[in-house]
């Protein structure tokens, strides 16, 4: 089967497959394509063929009246509809997976600009430009943003793709199952430069990953960071960037990190919390949530809490929030519990009740 | 022709002295006409010269990208090229070509009719056209627009290259696309022939009939996009800006709700051109009228349904992705039910192989290769790789240039002595024909290599590894391009030159066909009454076998 699959990817030109997505993919790809082949090789023909069998023979030559059967009609709509379901409920398949991160995956953003990727480790891990290292046979899941215009994430290798939207967090995954260098490219036309926009994935085997990324937190205290424009440079883990941030915007006042209510939902355990609103729906609290919390507090208000913050839209950069909301991640006790938070004890100035 | 062909009648055929070529004459007359078949003339030129800019721009960019470096152009040149590449091609040629020229042409002939329902509108469409086309053409003179012709914020509004007149020049293009479709529509519920009833109609009038209802419920919504981004781009009021709020995404829904339905504003014509010669060159009764008729209709009503499978990679909702999936999937159906059909009618037919022909078989297969292609990346799974690379160029050019430009082309070659009396050179018309089949493929095929191995659309440089497919490419469409200059010379030759054709050359029973050709001013001398079926090649009184299949 692997052999059969290989030769048809040398035939179709596909890049190797390298990653756990690329697999299905290529199955189902090579069926596809298949179907497609051969279907208009025959229709192709089958004209061909009438014009030399039923060619005319006589000037004004009679031809019969040929009507289709209801079987004939039937089996018009029903070949293609049967191929074309069954492709799409493979596919769907599929892409539900692709589209659902495993839980225990390593998180990396990522910040696109006009015209190179950034990437930054969860966790207490370095940053980087251009190059992405990642652990082989691990999920890696990518928490992607632009700050300037619509930017996409493509990996031929691994069979991914993902557009980066400025103002907003987009995310995809995927689990590298052969360490090598893969190549990024950019595949939302994005002006000049557009098509030099290349960055590369370093696949590494888990135990020099490791390793790897121990040299490079140790490493972090000489680094000189290259924040660029993108806000004050920073030398040291995201997280403490985060909490340096969290000072600076003055976002403790309002939200305790040890688990005290306060005027906003405190930041301990708050990431992976289910909230109710309060419109009465119930949401998860991830990187979505607190991002579109700080830029567009108003919209989504935790029940029992007063829409009191202000926006933070415009002044916060994109790895500012992004720091923000891995600082928020690393707030946690060990017994993470998933029930709303305490009311706050915050309580605006009420209409004095009536007597 | 060099002799007589043997379909022939023996007489020799005669030219009409009068006609509504040379009925009024000077320049004036031609400007100032109300003549819709004067007016599907001009249009036949505006539309070709829009085409040869766009192949020649076409062809700059098979020439840079012959090399992974810069070529003959910079980079931002090559992005103006493209963008000028699709904007013309889509808006100036894809989208008037066949309603414009062959539907004002023809639609009235062949609804035995002397004129559409408003000559005036006609005329107005057609010089919004040109206005529209002047100022797409200004904009890209006077510094050119590098956003492809997808505009998609919020790249499209911070770009400092010039926008607002491209954008305008659209805006206006669609009003020239409402004014048509709403003519057309009109046309063919008020002045169709006594005797006519909606299930007499020829199947090239049911095809426009059922672009015109999308010319004229889409069209409006690209307007009021181009417009918000220009008034974006201009007054800064952060529609789609996310640092003020807006949504670039929403860009790309309303773009799209507009332009997936324009692709079936040009292929319903061309499915429509393809039934007309297939009867016509076969003889024979069209398999399945019912179902080739109300599939347009299909086409034309879930078309509007099937945009977001343009946003897969967008971040949109995974159940949204599967629902467009599946909706997107039921135009293929459609489109496959047109092509059995069009096979089954040359069973048992007494075809002409004539040039058209050689154009059928390509189109054929082009349409199932380009659909089912289309239905591969509707499949959400295989998209996240194909999206964005040359795969889906290969795919939507099967369907723009392997589907529509070979059913130009045979609409071109099968009504040219229609519209001008005259025959073009059997001879060089085939060897034209076999040229541009053969160099599509040879120019496309390598594209959908390219897609798969991973070369994103848009790409000025691109890594060496993707280079041998892009040679292919460009030696590909150098074929192409020849074969279209021997096609414009023999037509040249054929106008001034060409033998007299006689009223009815192919002896179709298109109802287009019952006049003169060229027919004359008023188009019958006597309004025609319907007694048969359309596309009816038996002879009254004629013993007639009935097959069932």
């Amino acid at each position: 089967m692997t052999a059969l699959d290989d030769l048809m990817r040398r035939l179709l030109w596909l890049p190797d497959a390298r990653s756990t997505f690329a697999v299905p993919v290529d199955r189902l790809h090579f069926f596809v394509i298949t179907v497609t082949m051969i279907a208009s090789t025959i229709t192709g023909l089958l004209a061909f063929i009438f014009f030399f069998k039923y060619r005319a023979r006589r000037p004004k030559q009679s031809t019969p009246v040929v009507v289709p059967s209801v079987k004939f009609e039937l089996v018009v709509i029903g070949v293609p509809l049967f191929f074309f379901l069954l492709w799409f409920v493979q596919g769907f398949k599929d892409y539900v997976w692709y589209t659902t991160p495993p839980k225990n995956a390593t998180d990396v953003y990522v910040m696109a600009k006009k015209w190179m990727w950034k990437f930054s480790y969860g966790g207490e891990g370095p940053n980087a430009i251009g190059t992405l290292h990642v652990p082989a046979n691990r999920p890696v899941r990518l928490l992607m943003t632009s700050r300037d215009v619509i930017h996409s994430f493509f990996v031929p290798d691994f069979r991914i793709k993902q557009d980066v939207l400025p103002g907003r967090y987009t995310e995809t995954w995927f689990e590298a199952t052969k360490p090598g260098r893969y190549q990024i490219l950019c595949s939302q036309y994005c002006g000049t430069w557009h098509s030099q926009m290349w960055g590369e994935i370093v696949v590494m085997p888990g135990p020099e990953y490791d390793q790897w990324m121990i040299d490079q937190k140790r490493g972090l205290a000489e680094r000189v960071d290259t924040g660029g424009d993108d806000g004050p440079s920073f030398h040291g883990s995201i997280v403490e960037y985060g909490k340096k941030i969290a000072m600076a915007q003055g976002c403790v006042k309002c939200h305790s990190l040890d688990g005290e209510p306060h005027i906003g939902p405190t930041w301990l355990d708050l990431y992976g919390k289910r909230e109710v609103l309060e419109s009465g729906d119930t949401i998860v609290v991830d990187e979505a949530y607190l991002t579109d919390s700080m830029i567009d507090p108003r919209g989504k208000i935790v029940k029992g809490y007063k829409p009191v913050m202000p926006t933070y839209k415009g002044r916060l950069a994109a790895p500012e929030a992004a720091a923000l909301v891995e600082f928020i991640k690393s707030l946690r006790t060990q017994n993470l519990e998933t029930v709303p938070s305490k009311e706050a004890i915050y309580e605006p100035a009420k209409p004095a009740p009536r007597k | 022709m060099s002799q007589p062909s043997q379909l022939h009648e023996n007489k020799p055929p005669v030219y009409p002295a009068v006609n509504y070529l040379n009925a009024d004459r000077g320049v004036w007359s031609w400007l100032t006409t109300i003549d819709h078949k004067r007016i599907g003339v001009m249009y036949l030129i505006s539309v070709m010269i829009a085409f040869l800019l766009g192949g020649i721009f076409a062809m700059a960019l098979r020439v840079e990208l012959l090399t992974p470096g810069p070529t003959i152009m910079g980079a931002n040149t090559y992005n103006r090229m493209f963008t000028l590449h699709g904007v013309v091609m889509i808006f100036l040629f894809m989208i008037p070509a066949i309603p414009g020229v062959f539907g004002n042409f023809c639609l009235p002939l062949m609804l035995g009719a002397k004129d559409v329902a408003f000559p005036k509108l006609n005329l107005l469409s057609l010089y919004l056209y040109w206005t529209g086309a002047t100022l797409v053409l200004a904009g890209m003179v006077m510094g050119g627009t590098d956003t492809g012709w997808t505009f998609y914020t919020p790249y499209s509004t911070t770009t400092p290259t010039t926008l607002f007149p491209v954008l305008l020049g659209i805006f206006i293009l669609g009003f020239s696309s409402i004014v048509t479709g709403l003519n057309f529509i009109v046309t063919i519920h008020t002045l169709r022939a006594p005797g006519m009833g909606w299930m007499r109609m020829q199947l090239f009038v049911w095809a426009i009939y059922a672009t015109s209802i999308i010319q004229v419920l889409a069209t409006p919504v690209i307007g009021l996009t181009v417009l918000l981004v220009g008034i974006e781009k201009v007054g800064g009021f952060g529609l789609f800006d996310a640092t003020r709020g807006g949504d670039p995404v929403l860009f790309e829904h309303m773009f799209w709700f507009y332009s997936h339905p324009a692709v079936y504003i040009m292929v319903l014509p061309a499915m429509g051109v393809v039934s007309e010669a297939i009867a016509a060159f076969s003889r024979k009764n069209i398999f399945g009228y019912k179902m080739i008729a109300y599939s347009s209709l299909g086409i034309a009503f879930v078309g509007f349904f099937a945009w977001g499978h343009h946003l897969f990679v967008s971040g949109q909702s995974p159940f949204n992705d599967g629902a467009f999936a599946v909706i997107s999937m039921l135009v293929g159906v459609f489109t496959a039910i047109k092509v059995f059909n069009w096979v089954a009618t040359l069973y048992r037919g007494a075809i002409a192989v004539k040039t058209p022909l050689i154009y059928i078989c390509g189109f054929l297969f082009f349409i199932v290769f380009g659909g089912m292609t289309g239905i591969a990346v509707a499949t959400v799974s295989l998209d996240v790789h194909w999206h964005d690379t040359y795969f889906v160029i290969a795919h939507f050019h099967f369907i723009m240039v392997g589907a529509v430009i070979m059913a130009f082309l045979i609409a071109v070659h099968y009504w040219f002595p229609k519209m001008f009396g005259r025959m073009y050179h059997e001879g060089w018309g085939m060897v034209a024909a076999s040229l541009i089949v053969l160099g599509f493929n040879a120019t496309f095929i390598p594209q959908f290599l390219l897609g798969n191995a991973g070369m994103p659309r848009r790409y000025y440089m691109y890594p060496e590894r993707f280079q041998a497919l892009n040679v292919a490419s460009t030696a590909g469409a150098s074929l192409l391009a020849f074969g279209f200059v021997i096609i414009l010379i023999y037509l040249i030759y054929a106008l001034v030159r060409g033998e007299v054709a006689g009223d009815n050359p192919w002896d179709s029973r298109g109802y287009e066909w019952m006049t003169t050709s060229p027919p004359p001013k008023h188009n019958f001398d006597e309004t025609p009454i319907i007694t048969k079926d359309p596309h009816s090649y038996q002879e009254p009184g004629e013993e007639v076998e009935h097959v069932v299949i």
